[in-house]
């Protein structure tokens, strides 16, 4: 587990984060249609791997099976649009309640049978591939035919949540937003303290009165809401959902490259490291495709992902705090022992 | 005489290993308790008992008047027992302060009040000087004097130290010496485990002596030191307190 490295003054930090938010609101009013359609799909992950990253990074509690959390909050918005006509705010609150409960009843059964750790993990991935193969027979949501939303017609109606490339680019990065701001919040209350109490020593935080039963229910629960919320914008984005894309591994897999790519445990690692990684992926399957090399873009990923935990181990993001650090003072850089003598 | 902590034919085995066998013995409030007895004699299996984090294999634990042994660690805390662990275990990427602070959520949800708990903890073991540090840059005597501080945070009633003043120079120790007698005039229980018999001469006022898992003698320092199976079993025949 990493340190968070996003420490500095206060003010500055919300400043810094400010003017992201204002250059990627910029973005979103400039910018071509591809280009947006891309960038809203970095910030939708950027979101979800926010929600994975307050579980592992946080909570300490490694989820590999986030698609189930998704897929739900997908399949509501879905199954409450398409089949009823109902507003995906309220499929999106449903979903956030179902993956909620989910995440909470599949925590408390784990923990409560002494199934902790990477057994843990196993258990989302188990419990994912699981929902998806029902999913792909159930024919009330589609089966394996998926469900469609129907085709957007440019207008914007934001009580159905509703529009074009680039309402939903506003709508992602609204959610991105709210990401950050969010662990923030959570990390400074007295949750956070707690959570890395018990991400960093389990036995140690239950002898200074940590009830980390609860906790993690607690935090799994609020992570899985969060990734619903998530996925059903996902969802709506796509205009489709089947269950092997939307609840399948390789979700699972993209949810959690962000956050280590960029930095676990950080505010701002998930912005960064969807940043990187999504449009290389995107990138390097359209050179494949030029030049007919199918899967060229998920050897580059694996090739990307392979170096970046072998040269920044703590992500990308800790990397760019410590250089702007050793800008700023350069005897620290240069001179270790001034380094010491100062500590 | 009041009797916060009650410990009743209290054993304990580990496979075919009696780690603590029939100890029996009370803890009167306000007042430094010491246990002390050769190593592997079960001291750290007794506080493991007392805070819930083992089970005993039989006898039971009372404290306040009811019965606490099998009870989850974290209710225990939350009771008023608090303990530190003889083999640290600091929060590796919390600060110093953070690490203090993190007991104090047991009875307060302000991250304002935690942090003022926090530096009055870290103040009474000395560390508040090295509040921002991370518990990597600490030396052991430090890491051990932030076990005691994050255990401080949770306002105990009890506190169980495990040899928390290893490593520490004499002038060092005679000022957490000083902080333990200043805690217990203020009403703290305390349980000290210590091998330095100056240090327990100086501050217990009751000697609980173990060998083998058993209790071989209780009492005053001074009547605990004259105890020839102490001196056979412990201290050796050199002793001279
Ligand atoms: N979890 C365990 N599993 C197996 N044996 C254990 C366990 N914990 C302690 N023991 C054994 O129980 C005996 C008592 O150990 P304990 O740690 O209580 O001794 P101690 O008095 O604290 O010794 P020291 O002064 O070295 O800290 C030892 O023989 C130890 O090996
Ligand atoms: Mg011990």
């Amino acid at each position: 587990m990493q340190k968070r490295f996003d420490g500095g003054p206060e003010i500055k930090r919300w400043l810094a984060g400010a003017m992201v938010f204002i250059v990627l609101a910029f973005v979103g009013s400039s910018a071509d249609p591809y280009f947006i359609s891309l960038m809203t799909i970095v910030l939708l992950f950027t979101f979800l791997g926010q929600s994975w990253n307050l579980m592992l990074g946080i909570g300490g509690q490694l989820s590999i099976g986030h698609a189930l959390f998704v897929g739900l909050g997908a399949y509501s918005v879905g199954v409450l649009y398409v089949k009823y006509g109902i507003s995906p705010w309220i499929g999106l609150f449903l979903g956030m309640i179902i993956a909620g409960s989910v995440g909470a009843a599949l925590a408390w059964l784990s923990f409560r049978f002494e199934v902790r750790g990477i057994y843990f993990a196993l258990l989302t991935i188990a419990a994912a591939e699981f929902a998806r193969i029902m999913f792909s027979g159930w024919e009330f949501v589609g089966a394996m035919q998926g469900l469609f939303f129907p085709a957007p017609t440019g207008a914007i109606e934001f009580s159905m949540l509703r529009g074009g490339a680039r309402f939903y680019y506003f709508v992602a990065l609204a959610l991105a937003a709210l990401g950050i701001i969010g662990t923030e919040l959570i990390s400074r209350s007295y949750l956070g303290y707690v959570w890395r109490a018990m991400r960093d020593d389990e036995p140690a935080a239950r002898a200074l009165g940590v009830r980390t039963f609860r906790h993690k229910i607690l935090v799994i629960s609020v992570s899985a809401a969060a990734a619903a919320a998530g996925g059903g914008v996902l969802g709506l984005v796509q205009g489709s959902i089947f269950p092997d894309s939307i609840m399948g591994m390789g979700l699972s897999v993209d949810v959690l490259i962000g956050p280590v790519v960029g930095g676990l445990g950080t505010t701002f690692g998930p912005l960064i490291g969807s940043l990187a990684a999504i449009p290389l992926n995107h990138l390097m399957s359209a050179i494949g495709d030029n030049l007919r090399i199918p899967g060229l873009n998920n050897i580059a990923y694996g090739i990307v992902l392979i170096l970046v935990v072998w040269f920044l181990p703590d992500g990308i993001w800790p990397a760019i705090v410590r250089l702007c650090k050793a800008i700023q003072a350069p005897s620290r850089l240069w001179l270790p022992h001034l380094r010491k003598a100062e500590e | 005489m009041t009797a916060l902590l009650e410990v009743k034919n209290l054993s304990r085995s580990f496979g075919g290993l009696v780690a603590v066998k029939d100890v029996n013995f009370t803890l009167e409030a306000g007042r430094i308790t010491a246990l002390i007895g050769p190593n592997g004699a079960g001291k750290t299996t007794c506080f493991n008992l007392v805070a819930g984090s083992l089970s005993p294999t039989s006898g039971q634990v009372f404290f306040e008047g009811r019965q606490i042994d099998s009870t989850p660690p974290e209710i225990v805390c939350r009771m008023g027992i608090a303990r530190t662990f003889q083999i640290v275990r600091p929060m590796r990427d919390m600060s110093v302060l953070e690490n203090a602070m993190v007991g104090a959520f047991s009875w307060t949800k302000s991250v304002m009040e935690a942090k003022s708990k926090a530096y009055e903890s870290l103040e009474s073991v000395g560390l508040a000087g090295k509040a921002n540090a991370r518990t990597d840059q600490l030396t052991l005597p430090d890491r051990k004097m932030l076990e005691t501080a994050k255990a401080l945070s949770t306002r105990p009633k009890l506190l169980l130290l495990d040899e928390v003043m290893a490593g520490l120079r004499p002038t060092e120790a005679a000022g957490v010496v000083r902080v333990l007698q200043t805690l217990a005039e203020g009403g703290l229980t305390i349980l000290l485990v210590e091998h330095v018999m100056r240090i327990v001469m100086e501050v217990a006022s009751n000697v609980v002596v173990l060998h083998h898992g058993a209790k071989i003698a209780e009492g005053s320092p001074a009547e605990v030191v004259a105890d020839q199976k102490v001196l056979d079993s412990y201290l050796g025949a050199g002793f001279h307190a």
